[in-house]
């Protein structure tokens, strides 16, 4: 069972964390920018499971799944925010929460 | 023989969806002005990535990939986009602003440099892939590996999990009396300031 080179698979990788960039400087909505966040951290994840399967070497696999643990807790503390954000009646757009001050 | 080249035509076919689908959803999460389907779309950029990760004998990874953020992270977001409400955003009209293609330009950089970086690896280190044993990948070499190998990072996945959770729930209970000044800032165009709620 050949398949794709590993290659191939970083292409996908690298297009994947392009798109989550691309969503993040775009969007405006935070919950938005949340999910375009979402897609970087699984462009480096497949990246870090192709180069584990090219390597040979288990390593990458457990930082995959480390950073899928990172990503959870991420989208819970930026889902508490918003949460927060939303029950003081202030806008999720990104441009507008300019201001620190609550 | 044959066999040998269907299969690798057959992996070749399955690979091809799965990018396919992977980076079409991607460019949909970016794209869909309504929240709500963006992170519908996340679901299936999940599925085609779960399905890369068992072509790559990753079956541990996909099935958590599958459980912790079709299972726990979206359904967290879907929750969470239907308790703010839908709140429209256009973010491809109104003609291209000078953000706009600031930001294009940005991340098309961005793209170009890993590019470049990978591809100035791919004809050195990257030419040659190692063979694997049938037991790569599979949950009880992850767990050996985990538990054994890299027992450290284990430990402090959790703590960094515990953190987060204090964190969401500190952050999702914290209540304050809303200030009067504060609601003219953002949304008071959007929306009506509600009574306040009790807690």
């Amino acid at each position: 069972m050949a398949g794709p080179d590993v290659a191939w698979y970083l292409a996908v990788a690298a297009f994947l964390f392009g798109i989550g960039a691309l969503g993040v400087l775009v969007r405006r909505n935070v919950l938005v920018v949340l999910l375009s966040l979402e897609l970087m951290l699984n462009g480096g994840n497949l990246a870090l499971i192709a180069l584990s399967r090219h390597f040979g070497n288990g390593a990458g696999q457990i930082f995959a799944l480390a950073v899928m643990a990172v990503a959870a807790s991420e989208v819970c503390v930026g889902l508490g925010l918003v949460v927060a954000l939303n029950r003081r009646n202030l806008s999720l757009d990104v441009d507008r929460l300019s201001e620190l001050r609550g | 023989m044959i066999l040998a080249s269907a299969g690798n035509a057959l992996v070749w076919i399955v690979w091809v969806a799965a990018a396919f689908s992977c980076l079409a959803s991607g460019v949909a999460v970016i794209s869909f002005s309504n929240a709500f389907y963006s992170a519908l779309a996340l679901i299936g950029n999940l599925a085609s990535l779960a399905v890369m990760y068992l072509l790559l004998n990753a079956e541990f990874v996909a099935a958590a990939q599958v459980l912790v953020y079709a299972g726990a992270v979206i359904v967290m977001f879907l929750f969470v986009i239907a308790y703010v409400g839908p709140r429209r955003e256009t973010p491809w009209s109104g003609g291209p602003g000078w953000q706009t293609i600031a930001a294009v330009a940005a991340a098309g950089a961005l793209l170009v440099e890993i590019v470049v970086a990978v591809g100035l690896q791919a004809s050195g280190s990257l030419a040659r892939e190692s063979k694997v044993g049938a037991a790569f990948g599979t949950p009880a070499w992850i767990g050996r590996v985990f538990l054994v190998d890299h027992l450290f990072a284990f430990e402090i996945t959790s703590v960094v999990l515990l953190v987060a959770a204090v964190g969401g729930v500190i952050l999702g209970s914290h209540t304050r009396r809303t200030d009067p000044g504060i609601i003219g800032v953002g949304a008071a165009e959007e929306r009506e300031p509600e009574p306040e709620m009790v807690h």
